[in-house]
């Protein structure tokens, strides 16, 4: 009975065995990115760069079909020169950096939407936009591998910069020049894992890999450390359960995912011992000191 | 040891075409303890940021002996700190020993004895573990002050450091500064209290945009010299004309 609803899923079918791992490498990545991009109070920046990669992703479309590493670099290439065109932006006039990169990716998601459809069908801009995880091919999964193994290597390299840029960046700036360098590591980082996570999960529902795992995670730790830790957990946690949700249901499986790590959120904003809504309800009776 | 700490050579500081230092000359003895007072406007938090390097000067030179940025203890006006981020005091006051190791170089165990003696020179003791969202203010500055003795630099800027900071407190941190001056260290503290400055800082430098004494404290802050500063026009002016100096 468990092992019919829990495990025979993923011993009978490769395709289901390629998409739990595909999903546990991107939570693994999408995990500590997803913390440092909540508490560095830039969640909806990761929204915008997954709209930002879409014309990228187009391109390489137009030029090549549904095949993998034009789409990924295209994907990549303009993620990162909209991370870097709003950051310069940001840097050099007024406009808060919240609003360059709404500029930009605004113009980045028409972009992309219209040279989609100028040549693909709406099914080729449902992959685009919602992934294809149960299909992904030996290429897809390398991919993810790397760029998992990549992101924990480069953010175990730069984890104090970058907790340093976060809380007090002009301490940071008196004892070293690294602050801008961490800041654009960074942003790569987030748009490599999101051209990673658009193969399975598609552009819209890659950055919920990263966001609701990170949110949820406010609720149940008090530093980073345990922050992330809880955050990879429930992003894999999320991947396997939306996966056998999608199997056994019939629903698409992208979505699936996104919704287990949605409920995820939603019960822990409930529950949450770090100001969770019931803590907040009922906080118990007051200490003496 | 060299024989100046800082030396400002015709230092102009400004935000876009406004001077708000305006062709700032003098010397800062190494191992001396200045006070930089001056009016609101004055330019001293603007002088404070050039000598960090945070500011470029739009003409002039600031030259340091010590060489390297990273040897600076700065302790802005209004930190920019996002005090929502969950860290703890005693992660706070560790970040002191990141100029000296890299920021890639490890802080283990080993350190932990200097961390919480820095942590308990300022009262600390005990706070360890709380988020640095929970502390007063007046705790916040403590928990600066204990990183700013981790950092064990030569030089140290501490601007306005006990604002909204009480009587205790701030004689505690005053012992601090003390302590860093016996140590031989370059201390250079702007400050508004003029009876704090008397009584502690032998020297002081006197800023109305302008410099307008510099020297003994107490030659420093006659009244005549307080009320040249006072008479300092703090607004820019867009249509000032181009000075004749730059
Ligand atoms: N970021 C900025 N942009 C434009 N002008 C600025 C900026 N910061 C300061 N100024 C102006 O430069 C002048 C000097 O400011 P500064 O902060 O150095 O004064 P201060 O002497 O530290 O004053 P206070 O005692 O109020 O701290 C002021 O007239 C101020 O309006
Ligand atoms: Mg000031």
């Amino acid at each position: 009975m468990i092992y019919e609803a829990l495990l025979a899923p993923f011993v009978e079918f490769e395709f289901m065995r390629r998409a739990l791992v595909g999903a546990l490498a991107l939570a693994l990545a999408a995990g500590p990115i997803g913390v440092f991009l909540m508490l560095r109070r830039m969640s909806l920046t990761g929204d915008a760069m997954a709209h930002a990669i879409l014309p990228g992703a187009a391109i390489g479309f137009l030029v090549s079909g549904l095949w993998l590493p034009a789409l990924t670099l295209g994907g990549f290439v303009a993620g990162v020169a909209v991370a870097l065109a709003s950051g310069l932006v940001t840097r050099l006039t007024r406009l808060g950096e919240d609003a360059s990169l709404a500029a930009f990716y605004l113009v980045s998601l028409a972009l992309g939407v219209t040279i989609v459809s100028m040549r693909g069908s709406n099914v080729d801009l449902m992959h685009v936009l919602f992934g294809t995880v149960l299909a992904l091919d030996d290429g897809a999964l390398l991919l993810i591998g790397a760029i998992a193994t990549v992101t924990l290597g480069a953010l175990a390299l730069m984890y104090r910069p970058l907790v340093l840029e976060c809380v007090d960046p002009v301490f940071l700036g008196s004892v070293s020049r690294a602050g801008g360098v961490v800041h654009l590591a960074f942003l790569v980082l987030v748009v490599a894992n999101l051209v990673g996570g658009f193969q399975a999960l598609g552009t819209l529902l890659a950055v919920g890999l990263m966001m609701l795992p990170a949110a949820s995670a406010r609720f149940w730790a008090r530093d980073v450390t345990g922050m992330i830790a809880v955050a990879t957990a429930v992003g894999m946690a999320s991947g396997a359960v939306g996966l056998l949700l999608s199997y056994h249901w019939e629903l698409p499986a992208g979505p699936a995912i996104i919704l287990v790590a949605g409920g995820a959120y939603l019960v822990s904003l409930l529950v949450g011992p770090e100001r969770g809504l019931l803590r907040l309800a009922f906080p118990g009776r007051h200490l003496e000191a | 040891m060299a024989a100046t700490a800082i030396r400002f050579e015709n230092v102009t500081l400004g935000y876009g075409r406004h001077p708000a230092v305006h062709h700032l000359a003098g010397e800062i003895a190494p191992g001396s303890l200045t006070a930089i007072v001056g009016p609101n406007g004055a330019g001293k938090s603007t002088l404070l940021k050039g000598v960090v390097g945070a500011l470029k000067p739009l003409q002039g030179r600031i030259t340091l002996s010590t060489g390297a940025r990273t040897r600076i203890a700065y302790l802005p006006q209004a930190s920019e700190l996002d005090r929502a981020f969950p860290i703890s005091i005693y992660d706070l006051v560790a970040m002191g020993l990141w100029g000296s190791r890299g920021l890639f170089g490890g802080i283990g165990r080993a350190d932990r004895p200097r961390i919480e003696a820095a942590i308990a020179a300022v009262g600390l003791s005990g706070f360890e573990s709380r988020a640095i969202g929970t502390l007063s203010g007046g705790q916040m500055q403590r928990a600066l002050f204990a990183r700013l003795l981790l950092q064990d630099a030569p030089l140290i800027l501490l601007d306005e450091p006990f604002t909204a900071i009480d009587a205790k407190t701030t004689a505690d941190l005053l012992g601090l500064v003390r302590r860093w001056h016996d140590e031989d260290r370059t201390v250079v503290t702007v400050l508004h209290d003029i009876e704090m400055v008397r009584g502690t800082f032998p020297r002081t430098m006197l800023i109305a945009r302008e410099l307008v004494a510099h020297g003994e404290t107490d030659v420093v802050l006659r009244p005549e010299n307080l009320l040249e500063a006072r008479r300092m026009v703090e607004a820019a002016n867009d249509r000032a004309p181009i000075c004749a100096q730059a």
